[in-house]
């Protein structure tokens, strides 16, 4: 399977080289517009010193956390929200008759590697934030095991509102404001949102998980809303959960798909 | 190789039930090349959305080449080359040689033995001139060509085509069948196909299925079909009389007779 994928991701990458100047564009464009979010950061430490009690290389430690999962999870497999594109068009019902898993077709249908641009922003502002904090060596490990887990988290939420496609053809948009949202919302501390939404995120979609708690551990913080120590250490579990709770639900829509007409 | 027992498959839209295919059951042996015809909306798709594994039945028992289509997908694909005449399972926009390194690297073919079938398909579909040609800029005829070649790569031991001539002119046609009665005949490739051209059933099948309303309204020869109204030798009167019995047939709630409008003089 991951040998399928990485054959398809090439032959993709091969077909979108033949248009060199669309490829720089796009992988420009996408650097500015994570420059931008970085930006509106840096504008906010220029009026405080701290956001939720947090300085800014923390913050930037949280946002490059984030920006690193989020990118590699959509290079990797953000194609699969385009799944009521597929079911719309037809391309769905062909992607069933190959002996290969819908999941890695789709994954890797028209891939475009300049998505890589933000992993490397991501990248970038991670080790920048990093070279200004103080991490004890022996809590470095975590930081390994928050993107990875943070990887898998934003895919299975990503997979979650794709399977539900299968029952609302017309539901992008859903997937669009669960994962663009997540990321969106673990950019910044969680203890600037109210006391609910940081419960919610932590109990329910768990993208407390990709980089909040394992973060407070990195950084030795107190967690501000007052919850568990030992639930700084359960990223792993919960991107597991995650996972399987999506890969089912992906297989009941894939039961449940109903093709279109002729 | 296919085996259809009492296969039924329903669709709910805000609570009405349909039954787009109901207690469906034929059975088609290895080296068969079976039509199957039907009004619009009879079900065929449906049918054939079932035996390639799209759709899962909602009754009914299904075999293909041995395997449950639903549920053995992946292990099916190798038995089965699909062509879907209304669209194209290749890659709008790749070139032809292009989707069909795609289509090797998904069924694992083997580069030496894909090399070698894909200088046979080219030389008996004559695809040869726009191998390097985008499929949106192909013609109809030549997508329908590429679309074939794409299905027949893993030289899988089954065929199953949803209306393969839709739209093409008669000499694109024309290459089509003696193509797929070339595969039949020296290959020995099982062939299903769905048309509502009875040219194709003329010129191809030994074997006719009429699918109506979901069910069979029909299983035999062409000339058993055309026995069916007697003293009519048009194949294409035949059905056409067939599609209009089977519309007044008690199946279906017939029409509500067109009552006199209220008069307003009254």
């Amino acid at each position: 399977m991951v040998r399928t994928y990485v054959l398809l991701v090439w032959t993709w990458t091969r077909a979108a080289a033949q248009y060199p100047l669309s490829f720089t564009l796009m992988t420009l464009g996408g650097m500015v517009l994570g420059g931008l979010d970085v930006a509106v950061i840096w504008v906010i430490f220029t009026n405080t010193t701290t956001l939720g009690g947090f300085g800014l290389s923390e913050v930037m430690f949280l946002y490059g956390a984030a920006c690193l999962s989020f990118a590699t999870a959509d290079l990797l497999f953000g194609n699969v929200d385009r799944i009521s594109q597929h079911i719309r068009a037809g391309t769905f019902d062909t992607m069933l008759i190959r002996p290969v898993s819908p999941f890695v077709q789709m994954a890797t249908d028209r891939f475009v590697p300049y998505r890589a641009g933000r992993v490397v922003q991501g990248a970038v502002i991670l080790a920048i934030a990093l070279s200004h904090l103080d991490v004890p060596g022996d809590r470095v490990w975590m930081i390994p095991v928050m993107v990875l887990s943070g990887i898998v988290i934003f895919t299975a939420v990503w997979v979650l509102g794709s399977a539900v496609q299968f029952l609302l053809t017309d539901a992008p948009d859903l997937t669009n404001s669960l994962t663009s949202g997540g990321a969106t919302l673990t950019q910044y501390p969680l203890s600037v949102y109210s006391a609910d939404l940081v419960r919610g995120v932590t109990f329910v979609l768990p993208l407390a998980f990709v980089n909040w708690q394992p973060g407070l551990y990195v950084l030795g913080r107190e967690d501000p809303s007052g919850l568990p120590y030992w639930l700084r250490f359960l990223s792993p579990a919960a991107a597991a959960a995650m996972a399987l709770v999506a890969a089912l639900a992906w297989r009941t829509g894939i039961r449940h798909y109903r093709s279109t007409g002729s | 190789m296919i085996e259809v027992d009492r296969l039924g498959r329903t669709f709910k839209v805000r609570g009405t039930v349909t039954h787009a295919v109901q207690d469906l059951s034929f059975g088609i042996e290895a080296g068969e090349f079976v039509g199957c015809l039907g009004p619009n909306g009879a079900g065929k798709s449906t049918t054939i959305k079932m035996l390639t594994g799209i759709l899962a039945p909602t009754s009914g028992r299904l075999r293909v080449a041995g395997l449950d289509p639903s549920r053995r997908r992946t292990a099916l694909a190798r038995e089965i080359g699909v062509v879907f005449g209304q669209r194209t399972t290749l890659w709008w926009d790749l070139p032809l040689k292009d989707s069909f390194e795609l289509v090797r690297l998904l069924y694992k073919v083997d580069r030496g033995v894909f090399r070698r079938r894909l200088d046979e398909l080219c030389a008996l579909l004559d695809i040869g001139d726009f191998l390097t040609t985008p499929v949106r800029q192909l013609s109809l005829g030549q997508r329908m060509q590429g679309d074939i070649t794409a299905a027949l790569l893993h030289d899988p031991p089954i065929l199953i085509l949803d209306e393969p001539t839709i739209g093409l002119d008669v000499v694109s046609k024309a290459g089509v069948r003696d193509f797929l009665r070339r595969l039949n005949a020296e290959n020995g490739t099982t062939i299903l196909l769905t048309t509502h051209d009875l040219g194709d059933i003329e010129r191809l099948c030994r074997r006719v299925m009429l699918i109506d309303h979901g069910r069979l309204a029909f299983d035999g020869t062409v000339a058993g079909l055309r026995a069916i109204v007697p003293g009519e030798d048009s194949i294409e009167e035949v059905v056409t009389h067939l599609y209009l019995s089977s519309r007044r047939s008690p199946r279906t709630p017939p029409p509500r007779p067109a009552q006199d409008p209220p008069s307003v003089t009254a």
